[in-house]
């Protein structure tokens, strides 16, 4: 509803962000593109000519491909579903009457605050260390052997160090949607007789549809991409080799920037998958 | 509608809540902590909580062996920078979406979100190629614009969130006030969204403070801003814990400081205006 | 001067044209109230003279200049809308200086407007609050403030009563009637409140479904209304319709006939029914009768002190003279 005038005006105002936005995917994305079918290997002689679809071959056809693939969705599946269980949990806890509850928020807001390469260090060192964690303390106390955190649980230690970071985000969504429910539907449900277990099932979760909605979308794409998490505790070994790790793996460590570029094309299609998937959840749920 | 709680209840909700609360920031409370201590006592069996001999050793030792200021002073320009020039480009770009929605507006909204599903390892060689041409590599003015790049599509998106509770009536009562697009949008929408646009600007200096792919891969001593400062104790030296403690709290504490002192509008941020 | 003349002007969204075309011509000085039930495209017609919509095609004149291209802040006109659309961050005063800030005009000039204004609209005390500080009929007033002091060749009026309550409603329609009279400036205002219309206009447009159903006078539209849809919307309570072997005997197809034109007695009359329900409101009474054989329910208009009561059989006389009769298009035969 608006005047040609104003339309056209609104097509400019727009005009720098999508260009913006436009060059910042195409033009690397092409350029991604046309290395993954070259033979291209910055330190050992340069661009060596188009090889076709070699690079892709080899590194779908490489051990390390699939166990990435895994890696990677394990990883996001774990921590989206750790952060949503008990988001939802810590919500209805931090909904309740109680004293200071500002603080109490503050508190769990504060992991958000939390640069990742400095909370990959810290618990790393500081908890997950086998002699000197506190952890290991812990262990020890109750007569148990310590365990090796980050060689012997890996992948779990890493979902739990990305839970930890991000459990912060999904309660505050979840919060802020459960304190939008309206408490005279709860008390038209109790007044039907409803448990308090079924007023949780019938109307406060399917409430909250949407915002855990939101909560995947938005951790999903910082999910699929952590990085320095990685970079810091494990640098991929032990089985935490994810998707964006191995082809960070190949262009920067190997320099093989032909083969990375294929890997990076995997990445963009796997990412172009859940993307897909989660708009079309997304789109749906956006308009309610 | 406020209902009576049982005194009990209360107090049962309370210490659960505060316990959970405490669980979750404890170690963040025990690297703070850490940093007081002796590299000794930082390390030693059982683990002391607070009966140490409270030092500042280790900020003093961790200030003159890394050059903290500069990283420092890199993060703020690298966040704060990226976070201004994306706002002042994406505020057209909301008021567009919110107050001239087409057809299309909602394609153009999620196809941005999409930008930011682009794995960024998949273009990180031709990015690199990219700053190596330009001379970009290890500079703050090719940081601040990658990472406005990388949260436009949030910032875009949240401002347009914001932007929509605005009634268009207001904007339209401009219009017929005589104000021109550039004196509706700066004299009656900005100062009406400025809630709205705190909430955004903070957290995206958040994101972009600890953002942690690009700054690690494309600086290198220059340019380096804390999250590199950080990933430097990464190595064997990291067992010092006492002064990897000291650089962590160094490292995020003015973004904790931050926080705390602008909570109302952080929490909104947080929920990237997604959630009412 | 302010003299606004829509030549052929239609207005289509996307596939759906909600108003076909159209001319009107609100003379320089009137008082010209658009009414009609919700989604007649009144307020889209309002939002064309103002500029807020592009016409799909036809002209739009202001004192006899073309203006369908015009931007709306170079029509001159001012306008004042439901909401009150005031700048919620700025104070009273600052409101009422924008659009004089937004034309430059020297600051004496401003601050001699906004006291003229203030004054005229008791907002004297209020200059330094902001928005929210105010009563909805305050806030009616500094948008009304707002409008008057660019003095417009024409003022719009979208709806501007319909968010205060009943009692404050009345004021505000007493004083913008008053305003007209004091500026005698051009005033186009939208309502779907018929009583609005009746006691404010100079002309009043009837619209249904973006047609203009009739252009009169209220009286006009009371005593002769074109049509079955002015007869029904016209008036409160609605005009009573019959049909069948009743109108027959006034060859039409349809007569109607007001509540007040119908007098009601225990044992005279050519019509009878039982009261279902009757409303006192002290001045007058309203029954609503069943079982007259005419039409479902027949409105009728007592004096207060008229008392019949539920179940009571009663009789009815129409005044012969105040019957409007209609054609099976429902139009008025003359």
């Amino acid at each position: 509803m608006a005047t040609q005038h104003s339309r056209s005006a609104a097509r400019l105002m727009m005009a720098p962000a999508v260009i913006l936005l436009l060059g910042w995917m195409l033009v690397p994305l092409i350029m991604t593109l046309l290395f993954s079918f070259k033979k291209y290997l910055p330190l050992r002689g340069g661009d060596l000519g188009w090889v076709g679809f070699d690079n892709y071959i080899r590194f779908v056809t490489s051990s390390a491909f699939w166990p990435s693939v895994l890696t990677t969705l394990t990883i996001v599946g774990g921590v989206l579903v750790i952060t949503v269980v008990l988001g939802v949990f810590l919500a209805i806890l931090l909904n309740q009457p109680m004293w200071g509850q500002g603080i109490v928020r503050i508190l769990v807001i504060a992991p958000f605050f939390v640069m990742p390469t400095v909370s990959a260090l810290v618990w790393k060192n500081m908890f997950m260390d086998p002699v000197n964690g506190l952890f290991a303390h812990l262990w020890k106390f109750f007569g148990a052997e310590p365990v090796a955190w980050l060689s012997e649980a890996s992948l779990s230690s890493i979902v739990m160090i990305v839970s930890w970071q991000w459990l912060p985000f999904a309660t505050l969504i979840l919060l802020t949607a459960i304190q939008s429910l309206d408490s005279e539907q709860l008390e038209a449900s109790e007044m039907d007789g409803a448990p308090k277990l079924a007023q949780f099932g019938y109307i406060t979760l399917p409430h909250l549809g949407r915002a855990i909605t939101v909560v995947v979308l938005i951790q999903t794409i910082f999910l699929l991409s952590i990085f320095a998490e990685i970079f810091v505790t494990t640098q991929g070994s032990f089985g935490t080799r994810t998707l964006t790790y191995l082809i960070y793996q190949r262009v920067l460590e190997s320099q093989n920037v032909g083969l990375g570029s294929a890997g990076g094309v995997y990445a963009i299609i796997l990412a172009n998958i859940v993307a897909i998937f989660l708009m079309r959840m997304v789109g749906k749920n956006l308009d309610a | 509608m406020a209902r009576s709680v049982t005194q009990k209840r209360k107090i049962i909700n309370t210490a659960a809540a505060w316990s959970v609360g405490l669980l979750i920031f404890f170690p963040i409370l025990w690297t703070i902590l850490t940093s007081f201590k002796t590299e000794a006592q930082a390390i030693s069996d059982p683990p002391v909580f607070l009966a140490f001999d409270w030092t500042l050793e280790n900020y003093t030792v961790v200030l003159e062996r890394s050059d903290y200021m500069r990283f420092l002073w890199n993060s703020i320009i690298i966040a704060g920078g990226s976070t201004l020039l994306g706002i002042i480009i994406a505020i057209p770009a909301a008021w567009s979406m919110a107050f001239v929605p087409s057809k299309r507006t909602k394609d153009i909204l999620l196809w941005m979100l999409s930008t930011k599903m682009l794995p960024a390892v998949g273009v990180l060689y031709p990015i690199y190629l990219i700053f190596i041409k330009m001379g970009l590599l290890d500079s703050k003015i090719g940081l601040v614009v990658v990472l406005m790049l990388i949260n436009l599509p949030i910032i875009v998106w949240m401002l347009y969130t914001y932007f929509k509770e605005i009634p268009g009536e207001i904007l339209e009562a401009a219009r017929m006030d005589g104000a021109s697009l550039r004196e509706e949008v700066l004299y009656v929408l900005t100062p009406m969204a400025i809630p709205g646009i705190a909430s955004t600007v903070l957290l995206n200096v958040i994101l972009a403070w600890n953002e942690a792919f690009w700054t690690l891969n494309l600086t290198a001593a220059k340019a380096a801003p804390l999250t590199a400062f950080i990933a430097s104790y990464s190595s064997p030296e990291g067992l010092f814990y006492a002064k990897l403690s000291a650089a962590s709290t160094m490292a995020i504490a003015p973004i904790l400081i931050l926080g705390w002192f602008s909570q109302k509008q952080l929490v909104s941020g947080l929920t990237f205006g997604a959630v009412k | 001067m302010g003299q606004i003349q829509l030549n052929q002007v239609t207005k289509s969204f996307g596939a759906v044209e909600v108003i076909p075309p159209l001319d009107l011509t609100i003379e320089d000085g009137e008082f010209c109230v658009f009414v009609g039930p919700s989604g007649c495209g009144k307020s889209t017609l309002l939002r064309l003279i103002a500029g807020l919509e592009d016409v799909t095609s036809g002209h739009i004149a202001i004192d006899g200049n073309d203006a369908t291209m015009t931007p709306p802040a170079k029509r001159g006109l001012a306008m004042v809308f439901q909401s009150y659309a005031l700048y919620p961050h700025m104070s009273v005063r600052k409101n009422i200086a924008f659009p004089m800030k937004m034309a430059k005009l020297p600051e004496d000039e401003q601050k001699r407007r906004i006291d003229a204004a203030a004054q005229a609209l008791n907002l004297t005390d209020y200059l330094d609050r902001r928005p929210g500080q105010l009563s909805g009929g305050q806030r009616q007033r500094v948008a009304i403030g707002r409008a008057i002091v660019r003095e417009p060749s024409a003022f719009l009026f979208d709806e501007p009563l319909s968010n205060l309550d009943a009692a404050l409603r009345v004021g505000m329609r007493l004083e913008i009637s008053e305003l007209h009279e004091r500026l005698k400036t051009t005033m186009i205002y939208v309502t779907h409140d018929q009583v609005e219309a009746m006691t404010m206009a100079d002309k009043i447009v009837v619209l249904q479904a973006g047609l203009i159903e009739q252009v009169g006078s209220p009286l006009d539209l009371y005593h002769t209304p074109r049509n079955k849809f002015v007869a029904g919307f016209i008036g409160s309570p609605k005009m009573n319709f019959i049909e069948g072997p009743e109108a027959a005997k006034y060859d039409a197809h349809t007569i109607g006939i007001r509540p007040e034109h119908i007098t009601v007695s225990a044992d005279e009359g050519p019509w009878s029914g039982v009261v279902s329900v009757s409303e006192h409101l002290g001045s007058d009474t309203f029954f609503h009768i069943h079982e007259t054989g005419l039409a479902d329910t027949i409105t009728v208009r007592a004096d207060g002190e008229v008392n019949f009561r539920h179940g009571d059989r009663i009789r009815l006389s129409p005044r012969a003279d105040m019957i409007h009769r209609f054609d099976a298009e429902g139009l008025r035969i003359a």
